[in-house]
């Protein structure tokens, strides 16, 4: 049992950590009863043609498949899903999926393979399921480090703030992307030009400015008195995370706009002190399932695992623990059981005839035809 | 608390906000000493300031090396890094326009050829005009463009208009008004809310009071 537990630590320490950390998301989204959702890794073309404002980038890698239809390599996953799915009125469907992802990297700017998971529950949605996910998605973080954060959003007070400004649609626009950017100097100057209504513009300004923890924000929010009915479900999905004991990593920020043609009501994303941009977002979004003919309601999130390079570890002090130096004439099958003995001790093993350059390891051995020597 | 790092563009127009955050109570002395160093700290009030090239600031932002910076209108508008912009600062002000040579008549059966460091300001400018360009990307001297026959205008950023005056250029049209304005790193502000919403509300309010 004991040898057991060694090689399971050995087999951890050699998996990278973005590796370790989708293992711990699959054994909590399974534990919630979502199963694992598979799928191809190219899908038609069409598909993100029709719908490029839902994706995190315009660019897409394209290629014309052997029937002469052009296919790209899959942008997204949750599009995938809810193309394929049927309406079961009255059930909700949870599946979890670990899927590369192909796009512009925000990073280096050029296409890359991105490892993303995720979870999307889609069908009868009621306030137990938005909860449930918002537990996983704090969960989620947690599981990667404990110093997270996950700030909560409706997109029903953002709405309702915008609409009475009774501003044209160019307007709402540009100040959407203030919005984004807690820009207050430049909504107001759109505002002023766009003659909004002043009591409007101050409501807007104080949503946008407002953020924190729901005990400070709630109340705030109340007073404010734009969409009671979202302000009452924050209140009761704030309620059952504190209840998780989950309260300390919640927090409200309604600069989170997201695009307001696919996505509705709860909206999310989280963050890990020590990486600098979101590793995870996610929302509902009935208005895309509506584009697609669809009547389920749906909620989800992605965690983007190539985020998680920021929190490596150090890089690895010691290309091997043991450099094991063998003449060219030794004989084979006793050095491959010098070998074999050292690596059953749970080291990593380096068997050369010569030291590479630059090589570093703990330990340095030679052996010479019949046993083996501890070096200086 | 962790150290607050703020970047700050190297030059006249960093040290002009160097003074606004010393006299709003941040102050971190060793800056104002003369030597070549670039990072700066003061312990007491656990903040670090370090100067960066201008067009650098938002990416150290982004990246989250910094949690605070200043930065131009215009690199926010050329580069629009993922950031919070959450405060006008009022200083280094200058304004985005298109320039040409005082003899310049505009053709519109032609395409026009625009010389400039900001090819995503241009590009957006006259997209939203519905017109077609050539945009000629260069990293300097902007103004000479013109004169030797490379382009037709050049969008440049222009702060008295003496330098377009001095090569016998004029602007043809302003395209936005620019000013420093102060970023904030997304993922710094979620872990640091309190703090940097005291350094915002407590520039703002010194402004205020200058005003």
């Amino acid at each position: 049992m004991n040898g057991m537990v060694t090689e399971r630590n050995a087999a951890e320490a050699l998996l990278k950590p973005e590796e370790t950390i989708s293992f711990a998301l699959r054994a909590l989204y399974s534990g919630y009863g979502y199963s694992q959702y598979k799928m191809r890794k190219f899908e038609e073309y069409d598909l993100y043609a029709r719908n490029k404002d839902f994706l995190i980038s315009d660019d897409i890698i394209t290629f014309t498949d052997t029937g002469g239809k052009l296919m790209a390599l899959k942008p997204d996953v949750t599009l995938s899903i809810v193309r394929a799915g049927r309406d079961h009125p009255g059930s909700v469907q949870k599946v979890y999926y670990n899927e590369s992802v192909y796009r512009v990297s925000s990073r280096s700017g050029r296409f890359s393979e991105l490892a993303q998971a995720g979870i999307e529950c889609i069908g009868s949605i009621d306030d137990y399921c938005i909860a449930e996910t918002l537990e996983l998605a704090v969960r989620s973080l947690q599981s990667i480090s404990p110093h997270c954060s996950l700030e909560l959003s409706h997109l029903s007070l953002l709405s309702e703030a915008l609409d009475a400004l009774r501003v044209p649609d160019g307007t709402r626009q540009a100040l959407l992307q203030c919005v984004e950017q807690k820009n207050l100097h430049e909504l107001e100057r759109l505002c002023a030009a766009a003659g909004a209504d002043e009591a409007a513009v101050q409501r807007l300004k104080l949503l946008v400015r407002t953020a924190g923890s729901p005990e400070r924000v709630l109340p705030l929010l109340r007073q404010l008195g734009i969409a009671p009915d979202a302000v009452a479900q924050l209140g009761r999905l704030c309620a059952v995370l504190v209840d998780a004991g989950l309260g300390k990593t919640l927090s409200l920020d309604f600069s989170i706009a997201g695009n307001q043609n696919y996505y509705n009501g709860v909206v999310f994303r989280g963050f890990l002190s020590g990486v600098p941009a979101a590793v995870l977002s996610g929302g509902q979004y009935d208005r895309l399932m509506q584009k697609f003919g669809r009547t389920d309601r749906a909620i989800g999130f992605a965690v983007y695992l190539d985020m998680l390079e920021h929190l490596s570890a150090p890089a690895a002090q010691y290309d091997a623990d043991v450099l094991l130096l063998y003449a060219p004439d030794a004989d084979l099958c006793a050095l491959r059981r010098e070998v074999s003995a050292l690596a059953a001790q749970g080291l990593r093993v380096s068997a050369q005839q010569s030291e590479p350059e630059k090589f570093r390891c703990r330990k340095r051995m030679r052996f010479d035809g019949e046993r083996v020597e501890v070096l200086e | 608390m962790s150290m607050l790092n703020i970047a700050l563009p190297k030059g006249r127009l960093g040290e002009q906000v160097y003074g606004m955050f010393e006299r709003a109570g941040f102050a971190c002395p060793s800056i104002r000493e003369e030597n070549r160093k670039l990072i700066f700290e003061n312990q007491a009030l656990e903040l670090r300031y370090f100067w960066a090239k201008p067009s650098d600031v938002a990416i150290y932002v982004e990246r989250g090396a910094a949690d605070i910076g200043v930065a131009g209108k215009d690199i926010l508008l050329e580069y629009t890094p993922d950031v919070y912009e959450m405060l006008d600062l009022n200083v280094g002000k200058c304004r985005m326009a298109v320039a040409a040579k005082r003899d310049f008549r505009d053709d519109r059966q032609r395409t026009l050829r625009v010389a400039t460091k900001f090819s995503r300001i241009a590009e957006n400018y006259y997209a939203a005009q519905g017109r077609e360009i050539d945009i000629i990307h260069l990293n300097g001297s902007i103004e000479i463009a013109p004169i030797l026959g490379l382009s037709d205008v050049i969008v440049d950023i222009v702060e008295t208009g003496k330098t377009l005056k001095e090569n016998n250029l004029e602007v043809v049209e302003t395209i936005f008004p620019i000013s420093a304005r102060l970023i904030v790193n997304k993922a710094g502000y979620a872990f640091q809310k309190e703090r940097v919403e005291q350094v915002l509300q407590t520039l703002a309010a010194q402004m205020e009071e200058e005003a």
